[in-house]
């Protein structure tokens, strides 16, 4: 078990930029200033080695061989499990699955209740503010079995409306499937009062922590929420990976949706009989230097620690928001002080594309669009908006720079 | 005017800028501030151009065998790119349309917003142009 350093190193964002080898490049003339981390963040040269590390010394298929690459794989394969699994402090490692990502774990989740709780004219609970692959999922079994979506409101704040959330509950109420941070709002949900929500009525909560896992420290064994799910490229990770955190009690109950070499102890054409614990969800060959390559790059973050990160990233929130309220005709959406790395806005009576395109120009990759979450823009009444989204390697250089050439865009659009 | 000659105008008018991109943008800019925009009851579904970021709706009619764009866009970068579309096909037959490369975009410096990924719906556009030209000339 790889345990973690209580005594944490100060966050020196030079010395870590030098551990980001992308950051050196330079677009359009500009040094790149990359604020699309919402999107996917940046990887470090300790995430490249290990994946290059063990495709020139140990690669080799997992949970299958005798020899020693074989055995070598399964088990860097398995100490990752191990350290993704304390970093999020899952008392049981075998309650840690690794998915392709944040999607796929909410498909796996969602066939699988759908086999096994939700029955015909149920219902679930979803917010405005969620992505679409936290809704599409649920939204494609509501169709085929007169199920029924039901959407916390947002208030003038653009926070969630809690007290809205009890009055949708029926007793054909179900699950509850939130965000945890808000991809486009950056806002965080308050699981402590959706949870005691969720037990009273006895509800399935399950946590989509894309956009909180890469930002805060996530404690799994105190949230104690049914299923918890990620992806690691959000986190300084490689592409394709992802966690499906579900409780003591899905893991043996939540049915086999996604059978495949893997998941079994034995088979015949009649009859098979299927592992226990994660291997049980690990269809087919996984990603196994994307596991590796996650658990490099929790390691990193260890070094400082979740809570260390989340400061520092919190304080590049405000600094920003702070710089964007002093610019006229920029509207921030989420105006909250609890917020994640995130910040939307718009500049009034302007096309988020045309923004995007032209701090492009000065090197500042932002996102425009609706982010996936186009229920929320229609809330809203915005055709999308612009994003900025930080991770460790920002800096307030960086959104001074920012906020200089966001005003000579706005002055050109006008 | 053949296609080619105001393509070659457009050439010229631009190379005043140089390097200077920030005048590019904002001469692009002008020319999407000055596209007369289409009415909004004629923004109709079939006239939008689906897909993209930025929506653009295209209008395309024929005159004495030649045929005439009006279009609109809701970002102003792309509605000048559109712009630039219109002043070279606008009023032209309906084969020199379909048959032109429009190569002065590259020679101008703005290709990047004819990239599949830029999302602005130019590529979509054009193809549209030219499928009405050929629509059209039926
Ligand atoms: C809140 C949220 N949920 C889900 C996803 C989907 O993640 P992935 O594409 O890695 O499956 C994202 C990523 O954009 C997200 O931000």
């Amino acid at each position: 078990m790889i345990t973690q350093k209580s005594e944490h190193i100060k966050l020196d964002t030079e010395l870590i930029r030098k551990d980001f080898p992308i950051l050196n490049r330079s677009i359009n003339n500009f040094p790149l200033i990359y604020f699309d981390n919402g999107a996917t963040t940046q990887k470090p040269n300790q995430v490249i080695e290990a994946i290059t590390n063990y495709y020139s010394n140990t690669n080799s298929n997992i949970h299958r061989g005798v020899h020693t690459l074989s055995r070598e794989a399964t088990e860097a394969f398995e100490v990752a499990r191990k350290t993704i699994a304390s970093h999020f402090k899952i008392k049981n490692e075998q309650q840690l699955i690794f998915t392709s990502g944040t999607t796929d774990s909410l498909n796996i989740i969602s066939a699988g209740l759908s086999r096994s709780v939700l029955k015909n004219g149920d219902e679930i609970i979803l917010s405005s503010y969620e992505h679409h692959s936290n809704i599409l999922t649920w939204q494609l079994w509501a169709g085929e079995n007169n199920g029924k979506l039901k959407i916390i409101p947002l208030k003038n704040d653009h926070s969630l409306d809690y007290e809205a959330l009890e009055k949708l509950i029926t007793p054909k109420t179900k699950i509850i499937a939130i965000t945890h941070v808000s991809n486009t709002l950056g806002l965080v949900t308050d699981l402590t009062q959706i949870k005691a929500i969720a037990k009273k009525h006895n509800l399935i909560i399950v946590v989509d922590g894309a956009q909180s896992a890469p930002h805060m420290e996530v404690d799994l064994t105190e949230l104690d929420v049914d299923f918890f799910v990620c992806s690691a490229h959000k986190i300084y990770g490689p592409t394709g990976t992802g966690i499906l955190y579900m409780s003591e009690k899905w893991l043996r109950a939540l049915p086999t949706t996604k059978p495949g070499g893997g998941t079994i102890k034995t088979v015949s054409f009649e009859k098979t009989e299927y592992a226990e614990g994660a291997l049980r969800f690990e269809a087919g060959t996984p990603n196994i230097e994307g596991v590796i390559g996650f658990a490099a790059a929790i390691n990193y973050l260890n070094r400082w620690g979740m809570k260390i990160i989340h400061e520092y990233e919190l304080g590049l929130v405000n600094y920003a928001q702070y710089k964007l309220s002093e610019i006229p005709e920029v509207i921030v959406y989420g105006q909250s002080t609890n917020k994640a790395a995130v910040i939307s806005f718009n500049v009034k009576d302007v096309h988020p594309f045309d923004v995007g395109t032209l701090l492009d120009k000065y090197g500042i990759a932002v996102r425009t669009g609706h982010h996936c979450t186009q229920p929320l823009m229609a809330i809203l009444c915005v055709p999308g908006t612009v994003r900025i989204s930080f991770a460790i390697y920002n800096t307030k250089t960086e959104i001074d720079f920012f906020i200089e050439k966001l005003k000579k865009v706005i002055s050109m659009l006008k | 005017m053949s296609i080619t000659d105001i393509e070659n105008e457009i050439v010229e008018e631009f190379e005043i800028f140089g390097q200077d991109w920030e005048a590019k943008y904002e001469h692009l800019i002008d020319l999407g501030k000055s596209l007369p925009v289409i009415k909004e009851e004629r923004k109709t579904e079939d006239k939008l151009i689906k897909g993209c970021q930025s929506r653009v709706w295209l209008d395309s009619e024929k005159k004495n065998d030649k045929i005439f764009f009006t279009a609109d866009s809701d970002a102003i970068i792309t509605k000048g790119m559109v712009a630039l579309m219109i002043r070279v096909l606008n009023g032209q037959g309906a084969k020199d349309i379909i048959e032109s490369k429009l190569e002065f975009i590259n020679k101008i410096g703005l290709k990047e917003h004819l990239s599949p990924t830029r999302a602005n719906g130019l590529v979509s556009m054009i193809n549209r142009m030219k499928m009405d030209a050929l629509t059209l000339s039926k």
